[in-house]
């Protein structure tokens, strides 16, 4: 076969943020016009996973020059291809704007976003096809698995990611050497290893967009795992609303088999060992890890009390090693590079580095890796390029359901296990939420409760019970009913809940209630003494709302969304509200363009 | 009361048919419960009484065991469910951008709330954690596509499209029986 030589190639985000921005069209379109031109032998297309930076898809960038395009439309594939495919002229108005300085950035390497992250776990995300195995292996894939396999016993793996320092990213943090070895150890007929992918918590999507842009670094990751401790079998359990992740991840299992790097004397080095899907079901309970092993097993996804921990009695009362999709995905790279190199990002109690999901009110919402010990700033204003709409921060909440919020002031935090633990946060899995003023802390506190208590599994007391005893108080704040020693015994409840807890769903559960009690004590003070929300997010409370005559310009937008039609008014005219009708709902307040509105005092 | 699909005819057998196809897929042993419970609900759309109990008979395991499992999952339904399932992401990013205000306009628009199934069957409106597109927040998945940056003035426009789509196929029928 001739081989084919392409002088460009045009790489096409098919992540799932992207695909909803309308990629596929766009790929649609672009065949379509390669053809015309006659093209298709010169340019080749290829499909990616996720480049991290969502807010700007569909994303598409142009190699060799590695031109990034952003927020590109069916209409303007046209254009891409005849100025810049055919003539070499970069379209210019498709290029990102740096925000602040709104100068056009023409390669991604220059984008403030990607400058300050560093890539270790996201490596090939965005650069290769990520259904393909000829390209991972391009890049340098499957080389750490024959070193593991070919040059190093088990226990040389185990020192190595021992020595590199390597800590469990799924949120608590342990060491994944010290549970390798602790599997390895265990004297067994059979062994097992999980890669964990049931990600649930609201807000993070490094997992998906993981297994949607490099599956096969997280198989490469749990073949070498597996080899340390010593599994033939092995799960990865993912979430059944990850649908793209499982497709690729079939194909990635296909590929690896086709070429002998899963299957029997693998490398020829007398290793078996094999990979099954396992479709979640939709129970966030089963992240934990004794109930994610009694989901596999066709049970009710429940967990149970540790010891014995899953090394020593796990799956089918095998040892068994559960790691996260992000763990895994670090492994290659320790193998491949060594620990030392590893241990050359990141500070010394945290190596390496950490995938973050940023999203919320921060203008560039996406995907990024940076190295531990960075602080929460760089991320949030360097990388994240600060809050929307130039409003103030109020508060960055990490960790998801499990984790904290930290305020403003504490933005210059390193980002490493223990500092996050330290102000009452933690890693999670690396969900980051930015918030602003408008956002009511007592209000979010409520949300993720709200989840964890509809997410319980029910079997253990704290959890069940305790968790919706502190739902209906924190209901009785928002809606204005908060009594004086609410707060107390908010923070007796979820003390109790996290000592007595079975497992760290319901451990961790209050998290968020003790964290923003902590630093923003004066919301719900607010909320039960003055009986108002201070950032008007909790409706329903308190005085009615009133009209600044002077400052009305008698637009009447308020009177049309009143859902109590409690707005009267001539157009042009300062409008008055009813205050028998008002319910203080403060949807009108929001509507204002001149921010005449305000709760009576 | 007629049934909804207008298939008066069907037999027994029949009906029974894509289970004993899903049965078949699997060895006979309970660890296969939830991927059986996953194919089944795919073909039936959801997972009626006697369908469980088929489940339980195949497998040889008692039908609470079934329900105990079919119960505790989110993604398992033991009601009949719309034509199109939309899911509103209450996720995080979501309510920090206005998520909830999109589901009380779908609500709204379609008289239902979350968990419920208009009358005509036309949608089933549901809330999830999280669809894992926060970059678009608030985001809404009708059916297999995901709407990013919807806000609760644009719900109707999209709803109407899943509506259309709904009265199109039907007119084709209609004139394809004709």
């Amino acid at each position: 076969m001739k081989p084919t030589f392409y002088r460009s190639h045009v790489l096409i985000c098919t992540g799932t943020g992207c695909k909803s921005s309308g990629a596929s069209q766009i790929e649609a379109v672009l065949a379509k016009e390669l053809e015309k031109h006659n093209l298709q032998d010169e340019i080749k297309v290829v499909e990616t996973g996720c480049h991290g930076f969502c807010e700007k898809g569909p994303i598409m960038i142009v190699y060799p020059e590695g031109v990034f395009y952003c927020r590109v439309k069916p209409d303007d594939v046209g254009q891409i291809v005849e100025e810049h495919l055919l003539k070499g002229r970069i379209v210019d108005r498709l290029l990102y704007q740096e925000l602040h300085t709104e100068a056009s950035i023409p390669t991604y390497r220059e984008i403030d976003f990607y400058k300050k992250q560093h890539r270790i776990v996201l490596a090939n995300c965005g650069r290769i096809d990520p259904e393909s195995i000829e390209e991972y292996i391009a890049v340098g894939g499957y080389e750490a698995c024959g070193k593991a396999l070919t040059e190093m016993t088990p226990e040389e793996v185990i020192a190595e990611v021992k020595s590199a320092g390597l800590r469990g990213r799924g949120g608590a943090g342990f060491p994944t050497g010290l549970k390798w070895e602790l599997t390895r150890k265990t004297p067994s007929d059979k062994k097992y290893i999980i890669c964990n992918a049931d990600e649930g918590d609201p807000g993070a999507f490094m997992d998906r967009s993981l297994l949607e842009g490099d599956p096969h670094r997280i198989i490469e990751g749990m073949i070498i795992g597996a080899y340390a401790i010593g599994a033939d079998e092995g799960y990865i359990y993912v979430r059944a609303e990850y649908p793209l992740a499982i497709h690729r991840l079939q194909i990635a299992l296909n590929q690896a088999r086709k070429y002998g790097l899963l299957g029997e004397d693998i490398f020829g080095s007398g290793f078996n060992f094999d990979l099954h899907i396992k479709k979640g079901a939709g129970a966030f309970v089963c992240g934990e890890e004794t109930a994610l092993m009694a989901s596999i097993e066709g049970k009710r996804g429940m967990p149970r009390p540790k010891p014995p921990f899953p090394s020593v009695s796990g799956l089918w009362g095998k040892p068994t090693n559960i790691n996260n999709v992000e763990t895994f995905g670090n492994v290659p790279y320790i193998i491949k590079n060594g620990a030392e190199a590893f241990r050359s990002v990141g500070t010394e109690k945290s190596a390496g580095t950490k995938v973050f999901a940023l999203t919320g009110k921060i203008n560039n919402t996406g995907l990024v890796e940076v190295p531990m010990g960075m602080t929460l700033r760089e991320v949030i204003y360097d990388i994240g390029g600060g809050v929307t709409g130039g409003k103030a921060l109020k508060a960055v909440q990490i960790g998801g359901p499990s984790g904290g919020c930290i305020p403003a002031e504490l933005l210059d935090i390193p980002i490493d296990y223990e500092s996050l633990n330290e102000v009452g946060a933690m890693m999670g899995s690396g969900g980051m939420v930015v918030m602003d003023e408008t956002t009511c802390m007592v209000d979010v506190a409520r949300y993720f409760l709200q989840f964890t208590q509809s997410e319980s599994c029910g079997k253990c007391t704290p959890c069940r019970e305790g968790t919706k005893r502190m739902l209906e108080i924190l209901d009785r704040i928002c809606s204005g009913e908060g009594q004086p020693g609410d707060l107390e015994l908010l923070e007796e409840l979820g003390n109790h809940i996290k000592d007595t807890s079975l497992c760290q769903l319901g451990g961790s559960a209050p998290n968020p209630v003790l964290s923003t009690l902590r630093y923003f004590r004066d919301e719900y003070e607010a909320h039960i003494n003055d009986k108002r929300c201070p950032a008007n997010v909790c409706a329903g409370m308190g005085a009615p709302y009133v009209i600044d005559e002077l400052t009305c310009i008698g637009c009447s937008l308020c009177a049309r969304f009143c859902p109590m039609d409690a707005i009267s008014g001539d157009k042009k005219k300062p409008h008055k509200i009813d205050p028998e009708q008002c319910i203080a709902c403060g949807v009108c307040a929001g509507k204002c363009p001149v921010h005449a509105i305000s709760q009576a005092s | 009361m007629a049934c909804v699909c207008g298939n008066e005819k069907q037999t027994l057998e029949a009906y029974y048919e894509p289970l004993k196809k899903v049965l078949g897929a699997y060895p006979k042993d309970e660890r296969y419960l939830i991927p059986i419970l996953q194919d089944a609900q795919e073909k039936y759309g959801y997972l009626p009484q006697d369908i469980l109990q088929g489940i339980a008979n195949g497998l040889g395991i008692s039908v609470s065991k079934v329900y105990g499992v079919a119960t505790f999952y989110t993604q398992f339904h033991l009601k009949p469910r719309g034509r199109n399932v939309i899911r509103v992401c209450t996720g995080t990013a979501c309510h920090v951008r206005g998520g909830a205000e999109v589901l009380k306009a779908i609500e709204n628009e379609l008289g239902i709330v979350g968990g419920g199934t208009t009358d005509d069957l036309e949608f089933t409106l549901e809330t999830v954690a999280c669809i894992g597109a926060c970059g678009l927040a608030p985001v809404i998945m009708i059916n297999d596509d995901t709407h990013g940056r919807v806000s609760p003035t644009s719900v109707k426009g999209i709803l109407d499209s899943y509506r259309q789509k709904q009265q199109e196929s039907a007119e084709k029928r209609i004139k394809i029986a004709q």
